[in-house]
């Protein structure tokens, strides 16, 4: 949503899921859409929020060997998974198939407060938002204030990387 | 006879894989990215890699929640 607002004229999303009570603490989704396909839905408050963001929807649950496969045409890739697990196979995944493409990842999202601990590290094509300090989400809680704190923080170092990317 | 674990400096350990440094550092398995001097390291083979002396390794860890 914020990549959208601040102007990024093509998304592609990737999800399996639809939309859950428990997402609308801290997704951009609302009451009326609970139960819809996630995907669906992100293209409509997009739409009905700003002009000219092509959202392209790929209904795909990520599975290690192919989860690289939809983003071989982005200028960006970002890392939005729930499972560490997950995170550590698509991050490992498209930095080994995709070398070339940048990546921005978060970890640690979960909590209240402490938001002075997040800090930026890269290596190499690889940018990671991060709370190392963090509990697991099986022992926090995930709430929209530090969640879209992360959030934003990727976008904004998106922004970063599509402006040297395009000039 | 040393390598960069993390930007800080470690023993090297003769004929030590990326699995066996992950264990001596007490760092969780299956929750992490590995690279060595900028090369990453599948998972898979984590137990077929040796780290040579005077690597630089960064274990990149990863918490679950989003």
């Amino acid at each position: 949503m914020a990549l959208a607002r601040a102007g990024v004229g093509r998304l592609v999303v990737v999800d399996f899921d639809n939309v859950e009570e428990s997402n609308l603490n801290r997704q951009y989704y609302f009451l009326d859409q609970v139960g819809r396909p996630k995907l669906e839905c992100l293209r409509e408050n997009i739409e009905r929020a700003v002009r000219g963001c092509q959202v392209d929807m790929v209904d795909m649950k990520l599975e290690r060997g192919s989860m690289f496969r939809p983003f071989g045409d982005v200028d960006v890739v970002v890392e939005a998974l729930d499972r560490a697990s997950t995170k550590a196979a698509f991050i490992e995944e498209v930095m080994l198939r995709l070398p070339e493409k940048p990546i921005v990842a978060a970890s640690g999202v979960a909590g209240i407060g402490a938001s002075e601990r997040i800090v930026y590290s890269r290596y190499g094509k690889l940018h990671l938002i991060e709370d190392p300090e963090a509990r697991s989400s099986d022992d926090d809680v995930l709430l929209a204030p530090k969640v879209c704190l992360f959030a934003h923080y990727q976008a904004n170092v998106v922004l970063e990387i599509l402006l040297e990317v395009n000039g | 006879m040393t390598i960069t674990v993390n930007r800080r400096p470690a023993e090297h350990v003769e004929g030590e894989t990326v699995g066996d440094l992950l264990k001596r550092m007490k760092y969780s398995f299956p929750l992490v990215v590995v690279k060595i001097d900028g090369r990453v390291i599948a998972k898979s083979a984590f137990s077929s890699t040796p780290i040579e002396d005077g690597s630089s390794v960064d274990v990149i860890h990863l918490t679950s929640g989003g």
